[in-house]
């Protein structure tokens, strides 16, 4: 009997967000296609624009912690439990950045698209 | 080379983490197999967590049986979060939904309860008067909170005169916060016990001290204040090691420990609590006081020959059922599951999740003339809050062993923020699920 199950995750959830689990789930499938469809068009990581959203990134893993902590009632002392808890604090910071990143990349790109001249002539 | 010998270490520590959390909370017991048909009647009488997971779990694994449910309660209680509720961090609709909303498609709810147990005619009757019969029978009715049996308590006084009692319901949970919120302004004397007979979660008399301290250092009052556990016995927990790192948190936090008082009388006026001791009656003085009933087997179930006869379990009525497979002894077509069964440990939502598939299997055998090796090891756990932000995951089984699920990953004894973010956000979505029959 006893063996891993990931649905047992999947289910966890799907449960913990109720009917947010969907719009979640759509919007990061679509998020990663909009970067796919960004990256080929612009043929390649735009550098400049990399870095913007990478300094936007690194505030939204500062998000991903205080809202972590907003929506289980804590206080900055709370994360220092343990190793554990550094852990799971810097792996919330990693997910927040890299997602915030993503988002932020291709808004970027979005917002650049009318005038491509000008951001091609940053490109190296 | 390297790089080899560090990729299959991390996919060891991987597979090691995968098997870890097969042990415990987030893993799912039981496997899909496929359906049995059968005609067979099986009845399920209470549909708390241990009813609702039965019957959507017998629906996974039979095909034509009928399943019924009997319970006259509507509202669902994820009792679980009442703790959380009384400490004033969610309201008190959080921990209430609606019954109906778990009955899987395949069984059947009769709103009634049972008014008596009937096993030598395989049956059980209820207080509208239905006569139902069953070829199996699962008893999960939980407990009964036995406010009486303390005199001058009642539930109509909790939420008045500094008397809390987190267990009566969502509504006494958030009564209790309001008192002790108003505690944390005043200050005064704390005080909480808990009862000498079993109960359903043990940690949580512990837990509420807790969150009462951590209330009061944030309002600036522990200064005026002095809180007070009364034990049971000469322990602090059932669990040994568990105990000795309960003292050492009490001594940190300043809660004065006196042991062997059995609360006996309360009087809201004078706000006396009475126990009884070795050395006689003493009395306690409180402002505040979270009055936590001696818990027996529900009527029915405890004058029903369902109940243990003699031994330790006897006295409250407990159901007789092998510690293992959950089977009745001396009735083989009745199962006991949840708070109601007379096992040594095992009374948290958290056993009814390794409970209720071990004893599912038993009766699918003895459907199908076969026999099961499912075995129910006692696992209890309890996320023991130490103060709001953080917790002990402390989980054992019948011998007093702890059985954590992350071994050498979330430490058992260790006040920490992932078991608190565990208790906070994940532990109702996997109770949910556990309803549904899926974890
Ligand atoms: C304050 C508090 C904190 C807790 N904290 C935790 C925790 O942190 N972790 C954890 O794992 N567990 C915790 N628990 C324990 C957990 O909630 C219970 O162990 C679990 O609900 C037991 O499930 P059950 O199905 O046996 O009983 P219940 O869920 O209580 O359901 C019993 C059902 O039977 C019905 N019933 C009773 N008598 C009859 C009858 N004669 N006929 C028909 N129906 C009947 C009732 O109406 C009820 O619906 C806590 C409990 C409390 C009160």
């Amino acid at each position: 009997m006893k063996q891993l199950d990931p649905m047992v995750f999947v289910v966890v959830f799907q449960e913990m967000l109720g009917p947010l689990f969907w719009p979640l789930i759509a919007f990061i499938l679509v998020g990663a296609l909009a970067l796919l469809v960004v990256l080929i068009r612009d043929g390649g990581v735009h550098s400049r624009r990399l870095i913007r959203a990478e300094l936007i990134g690194l505030l939204g893993g500062f998000a991903a912690v205080a809202l972590m902590m907003w929506v289980t009632a804590s206080s900055p002392g709370d994360l220092l439990g343990g190793p554990i808890d550094w852990l799971l604090t810097i792996a919330i910071w990693v997910a927040g950045v890299i997602g915030a990143t993503m988002v932020a990349y291709v808004g970027l790109s979005l917002i650049v698209r009318d005038n491509s001249d000008h951001s091609r002539a940053f490109r190296r | 080379m390297a790089s080899k010998s560090i990729n299959s270490l991390s996919r060891r520590s991987l597979l090691s983490l995968g098997a870890a959390a097969t042990a415990g909370i987030l893993s799912r017991p039981a496997s899909a197999q496929a359906r049995l048909a059968t005609k067979a009647r099986i009845v399920i009488v209470g549909a708390g967590a241990a009813g609702l997971a039965s019957a959507s779990r017998l629906v996974q694994r039979l095909d034509g049986a009928a399943i019924t449910l009997i319970d006259a309660r509507k509202a669902h209680f994820y009792q679980p979060g009442f703790t959380l509720v009384a400490a004033g961090l969610k309201p008190k609709d959080y921990a209430i939904s609606q019954t109906r909303d778990y009955i899987p498609a395949g069984a059947t709810l009769i709103e009634d309860s049972v008014a008596a147990f009937e096993p030598e005619q395989n049956r059980v009757k209820t207080t509208g008067g239905q006569t139902i019969p069953y070829d199996f029978l699962i008893v999960a009715t939980g407990l009964q909170l036995d406010y009486g049996a303390i005199s001058g308590m009642e539930t109509g006084l909790i939420g008045k005169n500094g008397i809390g009692s987190v267990y009566a319901g969502p509504e006494a949970a958030e009564a209790t916060w309001r008192e002790m919120a108003r505690f944390t302004d005043t200050g005064g004397v704390g005080l909480f016990h808990r009862p000498d007979t079993e109960m359903k979660c043990a940690g949580a008399p512990l837990k509420y001290a807790f969150i009462t301290d951590d209330r009061l250092r944030r309002a600036g009052t522990r200064g005026k204040t002095e809180l007070i556990y009364a034990a049971q016995n000469k322990a602090l927990f059932s669990v040994p090691i568990v105990s000795e790192k309960v003292r050492m948190l009490f001594q940190d936090r300043n809660v004065r420990m006196v042991h062997d008082h059995v609360m006996t009388a309360i009087d809201p006026g004078r706000k006396i609590a009475t126990f009884r001791t070795p050395a006689g009656s003493q009395e306690i003085r409180y402002d505040f006081v979270n009055v936590i009933p001696p818990m027996r087997a529900p009527k029915a179930v405890r004058e029903s020959a369902l109940a243990w006869q003699t031994g330790a379990f006897a006295a409250d009525g407990w159901m007789e059922v092998d510690m293992k497979t959950l089977r009745h002894k001396r009735f083989p077509n009745v199962f006991g599951v949840g708070d109601v069964a007379g096992v040594p440990k095992g009374k948290t939502a958290a056993s009814v999740k390794w409970q209720v598939p071990v004893a599912v299997d038993h009766l699918v055998a003895s459907l199908s003339g076969g026999t099961s090796s499912e075995a129910y090891n006692g696992y209890t756990s309890c996320p023991l809050i130490t103060r709001i932000g953080r917790a002990m995951l402390v989980e054992f089984d019948y011998e007093n062993n702890l059985t954590p699920s992350f071994p050498g990953i979330i430490a058992p004894l260790e006040e920490l923020w992932i078991s608190w973010v565990m208790k906070e956000i994940a532990l109702k979505p996997t109770y949910l699920a556990m309803l549904r029959g899926q974890a």
